[in-house]
């Protein structure tokens, strides 16, 4: 019996390590200062759909909604071992908030037709709001199993799953198709292989062939890069809202039912302060102060 | 919908985990109970669980006009579908105009699958909840009175306030441990009516069983601690570590610790205090060695008292500091915990 897997993965901007150059001093943000990355919990979602693969056969296919940047993560998802990816790229997604982008991944996955599991990162990094996945299992009726760290086994149709509460575990059996959303400490990805990082070097979406035909001359034009992309399955497919069987009214900006009243950017506020000196007078001050202030003591 | 009419009432849902009723459920009862106040509406609570009449007085005590509370074995532990069944039945029949729930691991699964199924906007992990009116642009009006739902946003950089114009209820989760619980009333329980729900699962709901859990009670009791000596990735070692644990032991508190000492296997996320941890407000907090990411001050800088200790006079946990030692903390711990046992003699 195999199983096949449906992995959502999405490309975000690197928020772990915000340094100076990032937040200017007016408190706004330079984005173009952040690299974009996969994020990393949709790594260990990768991981965890490709091990049950390994393990029990079965084709992993890896979705990603976002900017035509986001093939990137796509073809790294290829270096690492997935069968199949597929991007969900138009304007009319843009905007979305967690409802909107669950509606659109709904339909992906019931153009895509039968699956057995679904997996998704516990949350991503920019947002961390850990709503999608949830909301996606909603949309198509299945159940979802949060914070996974393990499958454990699969058979009669049934997984049992090993979840990580942060107040303990507990290990769950549930019916097939489910969602599963899989938390950082589940596994550590595998890296890509050199053979397969070699083999998908040229994948890409269209948008990103004049840029290749420039970089390779060997290929003549966009239609000869096209023609040898397609011999060798190297095209990745790019669905559009046109591609979706969707109510336009439920997707990006205008299919959100939550809109940002209000931005603050967050300014360093410079507290009230006194230094310090690291010498035992200086700390013996400091605990006689705040003994007289009760704060201690 | 006529939102002229509308009642506007506010609930909570009530988590209950092995028959005792989580923090911040509490927490949220205190505001829902000053949000359904300004808006002259009722506060409803929503209770699921197994054997549970003891905690409909003590959620009415909390503050709630209207308890519905749904009570059965299969309801006994936390799953998804058995108690999003139960919400989603709840708020369809009665449209609440907001509605709350703790961002525990639980409500963070719970809620997104009932805003979905509601099809209502939800927004994670709020930090604030307030009253105000919003500008709907494209269709030319003012919205009176709505829910604010204000939350730290990429990686706790900008702080965004979302609302939900159009859709009811109007859905948030709401950080453990940044509001404030209020003292129960023991006289409010003639006030408080209580609303037995029938329970009918079908088979689906019942898709996911649990085989077994395992919960260990909280060895670190950050949130209620008076002091919090907090370790960062300056802290190198275990030895280090102890320096530490010294230093919290003498002054009666707890150890934090930041994401990157988390992160670097020296201590326990239980410890971790930001954006990716708890949130503390204690009376003193020393945060040693600590750089002071923004998503680490996110989830400290309201503490009463912050002392910095940093080789690095840089360092951005300086800016939120009153105390600030520029040195070596294999050098100022033992000097603080010298002072500290000299005074106390």
């Amino acid at each position: 019996m195999s199983y096949n897997s449906i992995v959502f993965v999405k490309q975000v901007p690197d928020t772990r390590n915000i340094s100076g150059e990032v937040m200017t001093k007016d408190g706004t943000m330079n984005r173009s200062a952040l690299p974009a990355i996969f994020n990393p919990e949709d790594l260990n979602a990768l991981e965890m759909a490709l091990q049950a693969r390994d393990q029990f056969g079965g084709k992993v296919t890896v979705i990603s909604m976002g900017p035509p940047q986001a093939a990137a993560i796509l073809r790294e998802a290829l270096f690492r071992g997935a069968d199949q990816v597929i991007l969900l790229t138009d304007r009319k997604f843009a905007g979305a908030d967690t409802q909107a982008t669950s509606y659109v991944l709904k339909c992906a996955v019931e153009k895509m037709g039968k699956f057995d599991l679904i997996f998704c990162g516990r949350q991503a990094i920019d947002g961390d709001t850990a709503q999608v996945g949830p909301q996606v299992a909603e949309k198509l009726g299945i159940p979802q199993i949060t914070y996974a760290e393990g499958i454990l086994g699969i058979e009669d149709n049934q997984v049992i799953v090993q979840r990580n509460l942060d107040s303990g575990t507990e290990i769950v059996n549930c019916a097939l198709p489910c969602l599963m959303t899989v938390v950082g400490s589940a596994n550590r990805p595998r890296p890509s292989s050199v053979r397969r990082r070699i083999e998908f070097k040229l994948s890409a979406i269209p948008a990103e062939y004049a840029a290749l035909v420039k970089a390779w001359p060997e290929f003549e034009n966009e239609q000869a890069l096209e023609k040898y992309l397609d011999e060798r399955g190297l095209k990745i497919p790019v669905w559009t809202a046109a591609d979706l069987l969707l109510d336009e009214t439920q997707i990006g900006l205008a299919g959100s039912p939550t809109q940002v009243h209000k931005i603050n950017f967050v300014v360093l506020e410079a507290a009230e302060s006194q230094d310090i000196p690291p010498t035992e007078d200086g700390i013996k001050a400091l605990i006689e102060d705040l003994i007289r202030e009760y704060v201690i003591g | 919908m006529n939102h002229m009419t509308e009642d506007r009432n506010v609930w909570v849902f009530i988590e209950q985990n092995e028959g005792k009723i989580v923090d911040v459920s509490l927490e949220l009862l205190a505001k829902g109970r000053e949000l359904a106040d300004r808006l002259e509406s009722q506060l409803w609570a929503v209770l699921c669980g197994h054997k549970i009449s003891k905690l409909i007085d003590q959620v009415i005590h909390h503050g709630a006009d209207h308890v519905i509370a749904a009570d059965h074995a299969e309801l006994e532990y936390y799953r998804t579908l058995p108690y999003s069944r139960i919400l989603k039945d709840a708020a369809s029949k009665y449209q609440p105009y907001i509605f709350l729930v703790g961002a525990t691991p639980n409500g963070r699964d719970l809620a997104p699958r009932v805003a979905s199924a509601l099809r209502v906007g939800l927004t994670a992990d709020c930090t604030d909840l307030q009253i105000g009116d919003y500008n709907l642009k494209k269709e030319n009006r003012v919205c009176k009175d709505l829910l604010y739902q204000i939350r730290p946003a990429f990686g706790g950089n900008i702080i965004a306030t979302i609302v939900n114009p159009s859709t009811r209820p109007q859905m948030a989760t709401v950080r453990e441990g940044v509001m404030q619980r209020n003292e129960p009333d023991l006289t409010r329980i003639r006030k408080g009516r209580v609303e037995k729900v029938k329970v009918d699962f079908e088979p689906a709901d019942l898709a996911l069983k649990i085989i077994s859990r395992e919960m260990r009670a909280p060895t670190v009791h950050l949130k209620d601690a008076p002091v919090i000596v907090a370790a960062g990735a300056g802290v190198r070692n275990a030895q280090e570590l102890h320096l530490i644990q010294e230093l919290a032991h003498l002054l009666g508190g707890e150890v934090g610790a930041s994401r990157a000492a988390v992160d670097a296997g020296l201590i326990s996320h239980d410890h971790q205090v930001g954006q990716t941890g708890m949130t503390v407000r204690p009376r003193l907090y020393i945060a040693a060695g600590i750089s002071g990411a923004i998503q680490h001050r996110a989830g400290m800088d309201k503490s009463n008292k912050i002392i910095a200790i940093n080789t690095d006079p840089a360092a951005p946990i300086f800016q939120v500091a009153q105390y600030k030692i520029v040195g070596d903390l294999t050098e100022v711990l033992p000097m603080l915990i010298k002072a500290l046992r000299e005074k106390s003699k």
